[in-house]
């Protein structure tokens, strides 16, 4: 994937954060994304993401594990092999609603799960830009996209204005790539360490 | 709006005025630095009794079962009571993540990461002894229903040991996906303050690549609330399912309907006491005193009072039904095999009502609840008692059966079936201790998220908030 050119405004709360991203998508600029470190109630809302249909992924995945459930059960108990259990009837369903319900949640959780990781693009191995490292620390790190005509200046006074307490310009890799952390920088190296 | 509100009459659940960077610093720190000596100590006894328990079972599929002391009637002894016993031990988990999360209990943010790994650890150790019960292990694999060459020979869907199967298998890997997927921000974390490379590189993969982005963060939320949506049900039904394996038989003593709900509450029971018993030891250890408070465990302790209480009234019931019922067999079970003190196992039904019923009523005291020293003995005491509940169970309704002549001699484990049990401690804590060690004991994330609402810090400036007239407050706060 080509390279792109963003803006970045750090902020270190979220009371502030919330009337700039206001601010910045009034003045008319893209927000790339927003990364936090921990979830911010209505942020996406803020930002004018959609919500997310993971959960009716979910409610397939789970409804599926109860269709293969009863479907193979009563296809092996009447149809390829009708065991006589005491005279009882072969379709006997009250018996297997343990089993049923226990593959609908198991298709529902491990479908959703999936699902999620394939959204977000996340598995072992793969590598992203970091905007920021303290993105997943401390501070809440907006990025806007450039195009042809930003004045990266002028955005950096904005945000600047906005409450941003750091700002930069970099050129980055938005998608994702195969890679390791190890030569990554490391703003905590010179920590000192006390034994716990 | 987003500056959420919450009055000062609750107890903080963080304590001192925290930032979420000193958050990150405090949870982060044990794996950050090197081990203490007792950490290796600990560490160390855990591998000693695995090693112990693979022997025993090295033995175990050598010689056969027959190693082990069950006999003619008691076909189920110490192993299955250990089963039962662990798969109780890992209710707790999954309660306080889901349950509790559905709720809206705020205090589960402190507790919940290392009670999901408990959760984990002790359904593997449960799982080990069906396992290794079947004596032939290596047939292992019939339990599962696939097109084969044996006719092709099915399992019995309409049997309560397959569901159980299903539910244990469920259960282990919904917990630990729900687990897992909790940890990816927490790795993030961990990562990007790593200073070694290879710290950089092993959280990197364990991380999957997260940024925190707002968009993830919004699937992430949705996929927890499903998840503990998922599971609360599901918890509720594993122990459920395994009191059928005893429920749907007609052993005396084990023939009972209220068999799923007292055993769900004594599941609870046990594994909150697991959770007091290893959080005690964390909150010292790891000097997090902050965030698992005494108002953490003050809550834990009521929910052992509760289901201790709910347990005991079950306990109080089957003994009313064995006369009630005027079922000779019952009778026989309840009256004398159980509750007759001088009956063979007379004693272990006594130590389980002293430990599980009586015991646990110290905790109507608001002192003994805040107590450290109580807490972490009763937890033990507890644990104890629902060893001995499983015991009960199995042992006396088998040792003597319809048919005199077959009563079986006083049964008592073998030194491997004591091992295999040691073994299964051996291998919960060695997942325990490097738990511990690697990884977020505590929820960064989700401690995060609580601290400006119940940090103590940002509480004693709700001050202002409480001032306001009505109308503003409504107008500001509330949404």
């Amino acid at each position: 994937m080509a390279k792109k050119k963003f803006v970045i405004g750090c902020f270190d709360d979220e009371a502030v954060l919330f009337p700039a991203v206001k601010k910045v998508r009034t003045a008319g600029y893209k927000i790339h994304d927003v990364y936090t470190p921990f979830a911010v109630h209505g942020l996406d809302h803020a930002m004018g993401l959609r919500e997310t249909s993971l959960h009716t992924a979910g409610f397939i995945y789970g409804i599926t594990g109860t269709t293969t459930a009863l479907s193979c059960i009563s296809w092996i108990f009447t149809k390829d092999w009708p065991l006589n259990i005491g005279g009882k009837p072969h379709f006997a369903l009250p018996a297997w609603i343990p089993i049923t319900f226990e593959l609908t949640v198991l298709f529902a959780a491990v479908g959703m799960v999936l699902t999620f990781c394939y959204l977000c693009q996340l598995a072992p191995f793969v590598k992203k830009h970091h905007f920021h490292a303290r993105s997943t620390d401390d501070l809440f790190v907006m990025v806007i996209e450039c195009t042809d005509k930003t004045n990266t200046d002028d955005l950096q006074a904005f945000l600047t204005s906005g409450g941003a307490v750091e700002t930069n310009v970099q050129v980055a890799e938005e998608g994702w790539w195969l890679g390791r952390y190890d030569q990554d920088e490391m703003p905590f190296q010179t920590k000192e360490i006390v034994a716990a | 709006m987003h500056l959420k509100y919450e009055s000062q009459l609750r107890e903080p659940l963080v304590y001192g005025d925290k930032n979420y960077h000193q958050v990150t610093e405090d949870i982060v720190r044990p794996i950050e630095a090197k081990p203490t000596r007792l950490w290796y100590i600990g560490f160390y006894i855990a591998v000693c009794l695995l090693l112990f328990g693979v022997y025993a079972i090295y033995r175990d599929v050598t010689y056969g079962i027959g190693q082990w002391n069950l006999n003619k009637t008691v076909g189920w002894g110490w192993d299955i009571t250990n089963f039962v016993w662990w798969v109780g031990i890992g209710h707790a988990g999954t309660l306080i993540s889901a349950i509790l999360l559905l709720f809206r209990q705020g205090w589960r943010t402190g507790v919940n990461r290392a009670a999901e790994a408990m959760t984990i650890f002790a359904v593997m150790c449960a799982g080990q002894f069906p396992i290794w019960h079947m004596g032939r292990v290596w047939m292992a694999f019939f339990v599962l229903p696939y097109p084969n060459s044996r006719g092709p020979l099915w399992v019995n869907f309409n049997s309560p040991l397959l569901w159980d199967v299903f539910a244990i298998s469920t259960y282990f890997t919904v917990s630990l996906l729900f687990w897992y997927s909790g940890l990816l921000p927490d790795f993030a974390t961990v990562r990007d303050r790593a200073f070694t490379k290879l710290r950089k590189r092993l959280y990197g993969v364990a991380a999957f690549g997260w940024t925190g982005s707002t968009k993830h963060w919004q699937r992430h939320e949705s996929l927890s609330l499903v998840l503990a949506g998922l599971s609360t049900p599901l918890v509720l039904s594993v122990h459920t399912i395994v009191s059928f394996d005893f429920a749907t038989s007609v052993i005396p003593g084990w023939h009972t309907t209220i068999f799923p709900p007292y055993f769900v509450a004594g599941a609870i029971f046990s594994g909150f006491a697991m959770v007091q018993s290893l959080m005690v030891i964390i909150r010292k250890v790891f000097a997090m005193e902050d965030y698992i408070t005494m108002g953490h465990i003050e809550a834990m302790n009521k929910v052992i009072v509760l289901t201790g209480s709910i347990v005991g009234v079950a306990y109080l019931t089957e003994l009313f039904m064995g006369w009630y019922s005027q079922n000779k067999y019952e009778g026989y079970t309840f009256w004398y095999s159980r509750a007759y003190l001088f009956s063979p196992y007379g004693w272990s039904y006594w130590g389980m009502m002293a430990c599980n019923v009586l015991s646990p009523q110290i905790f109507w005291f608001r002192k003994m609840r805040r107590n450290i020293f109580v807490t972490f003995f009763m937890s033990v005491i507890v644990n104890i008692g629902m060893w001995f509940e499983r015991f009960v169970i199995i042992v006396t309704s088998l040792y003597r059966d319809y048919l005199p002549s077959s009563w079986s001699v006083y049964y008592s484990p073998t030194i491997w079936e004591i091992g295999f049990y040691a073994g299964t401690f051996g291998l919960f804590f060695t997942c325990f201790f490097l738990f511990a060690k690697y990884f977020p004991v505590i929820a960064i994330a989700e401690i995060k998220y609580v601290l400006k609402t119940t940090g103590e810090g940002y509480k004693g400036r709700m001050d202002k908030i409480e001032g306001e007239s009505l109308e503003t407050f409504v107008h500001d706060h509330a949404h």
